[in-house]
């Protein structure tokens, strides 16, 4: 049965140093207070899991929670590179990061898989590309029928899975509608999972595109508003735009980025503490 | 497709690039996008000469009408805008390997002559001199969609002799490759820039420049390419950007 708890009980309780972990979101509602909860508690050497890594995991690599990246695409939409991802690779600053990488479709893939139970997942895919060279975990298999080649990719199981939905009920069910990704696969790959809400209701409305998790799937829900800014949570907050492009010279900067992530995370206690810490105008404009 | 040419406008480079990506749509096509020039360009066909293009994100979203380009590939005016809207592994299976996409739109680091497409790194993969954000979905969208169109601004760092990384497979090296791999999709067809279009020529085993946009000579092109740029007998001049086509891409950019 789903438990309820704070942010920062949850992470306590179920991120591990050398977890795998996967904090997942494609666009639409990341966990970013769940990000800098992790920060703030100073885990280490974990395996970091996500198709679209983007700046909660630019700040998780930077601050050195982080000695694996498993991934697909690994930038700051619409406003440039992750510079902090960046130095790892390039420099090993602040240390060594080992990467895995895949397609959006290998990584959908094995997510899938992991959810279904399966060793493994397949698909028609990589045929011909250099991934395959650099990624041992992409092989290939015949079809016993047809004798197609086909990819195969492990299934990617998670010692902890961790979303944003927009709500749970008193129950401890979860639903999440608008852009879903791979939320509902990353909670079932998981062993242990964790769901940051909006809001906690009475009853659920349905939704058109509605994904619901019945509570004897979840693990901990913790009532989080605004906890996937500057991503956001759709009926709830819009993207906070500006917030890319204003990270993109903070990343550049180690020192920068260092003196902000202490100003912002390490100095506040909680996602509303964080929310406060930011010039308004970032905030303000992202309430829907 | 351009019918009220005005000499006298005059366009950025860019602007001739989306306009020229925008026409290889034709009405009803369905397409995926990627987000930047790809997704300006989708967006600018389906309101200039293909109203009813299908836009696909791979955040799920099918059949996006957005009012204005998104900043991003999973912004909410996409998924608010859709016919419908699916989870991740669903896109990339059930609509993307299984065949229903006409048109992939990709962008690209670093393209070849032909058309393979490097958005991983620069340099040696082990130690890169330059870590790009990697495949996203693009290796299954080059595999997988019947034709692909690649853009990119036209420069010797960008279409190279030697790509570094192969993200994304085009016709490997001109010998047959897609087919011995069985792969569904007829690859790379045609290459944007902001200087002119490269089309694929199936008995030359390589993309040859085929339009030059206005202004621009055969020798910039040229002079701009990494490779020994071969020409093709049916070059002509791009037909430049018409008014409607320049105002309703200025309406989205805010140009």
């Amino acid at each position: 049965m789903t438990k309820f708890s704070t942010l920062s009980e949850a992470i306590e309780a179920n991120v591990h140093d050398g977890d795998r972990v996967a904090l997942e979101g494609f666009t639409h509602l990341i966990p970013f207070a769940a990000g800098h909860e992790i920060i703030r508690q100073g885990r280490r050497n974990l395996t970091l899991v996500r198709m679209t890594p983007d700046i909660i995991y630019d700040q998780l690599i930077g601050m050195g929670c982080a000695s694996k990246l498993i991934f697909s695409w690994a930038g700051n939409p619409g406003a440039g590179s992750l510079h902090r991802f960046r130095d790892a690779v390039e420099r090993e600053i602040p240390g060594p990061l080992a990467i895995e990488e895949h397609s959006h479709a290998g990584m959908a893939t094995r997510y899938a898989a992991s959810a279904s139970g399966l060793p493994f997942g397949i698909l028609r895919g990589y045929a011909g590309t250099d991934l395959v060279e650099v990624t041992d975990n992409v092989r290939f298999v015949s079809c016993p029928f047809t004798g197609e080649s086909l990819a195969a990719v492990p299934a990617l199981d998670l010692d902890v899975g961790i979303i944003c939905a927009q709500q749970a009920d008193r129950q401890g069910n979860v639903m999440l509608w608008g852009i879903t990704g791979v939320q509902k696969e990353t909670v079932l790959s998981a062993k242990r999972s964790i769901v940051l809400v909006e809001e906690i209701v009475e009853h659920f409305v349905p939704h058109v595109n509605g994904v619901v998790l019945p509570n004897w799937v979840v693990g901990t829900v913790v009532e989080c508003p605004s906890g996937s800014f500057p991503s956001y949570a759709q009926d709830y907050s819009e993207r906070a735009n500006d917030f890319y492009a204003y990270w993109e010279p903070i990343s550049r900067d180690r020192d920068r980025f260092l003196a902000w992530m202490g100003e912002h995370v390490l100095m506040t206690e909680t996602n509303a503490g964080f929310l406060a810490s930011l010039d308004s105008h970032l905030v303000e404009s992202t309430r829907a | 497709m351009p019918s009220d040419v005005v000499q006298d406008v005059t366009w950025t480079s860019d602007e001739m690039m989306a306009v020229a990506a925008a026409r290889e749509l034709s009405d009803g096509t369905v397409c995926f996008v990627g987000i930047g020039l790809p997704s300006t360009a989708a967006n600018l066909a389906r309101a200039t000469h293909a109203p009813h293009v299908v836009l696909i994100y791979e955040s799920g979203c099918i059949g996006a009408k957005p009012d204005r380009i998104p900043p991003s590939i999973g912004d909410g005016v996409l998924s608010v805008s859709a016919d419908a809207v699916v989870g991740v592994p669903e896109i990339f299976a059930y609509w993307l390997q299984a065949g229903r996409i006409d048109v992939g739109f990709l962008g690209a680091a670093q393209v070849d002559r032909w058309g393979n497409i490097n958005t991983t790194v620069v340099g040696n993969y082990q130690s890169p001199a330059v870590r790009l954000p990697g495949a996203g979905g693009a290796p299954e969208i080059a595999a997988s969609c019947d034709r692909v169109i690649i853009t990119l601004r036209h420069s010797a760092r960008g279409l190279v002799e030697k790509i570094d990384f192969i993200t994304s497979l085009g016709h490997g090296d001109g010998s047959g490759v897609r087919e011995r791999l069985g792969l569904p999709g007829r690859g790379p067809q045609a290459i944007i820039t902001d200087l002119g279009v490269l089309r694929y020529d199936d008995s030359q085993h390589q993309f040859l420049l085929s339009e030059v946009h206005p202004g621009v000579g055969v020798d910039d092109v040229l002079a701009a390419t990494g490779w020994p740029l071969l020409v093709a007998d049916s070059l002509h001049e791009t037909p430049a950007p018409t008014t409607s086509e320049l105002s309703a891409l200025r309406s989205f950019t805010g140009a």
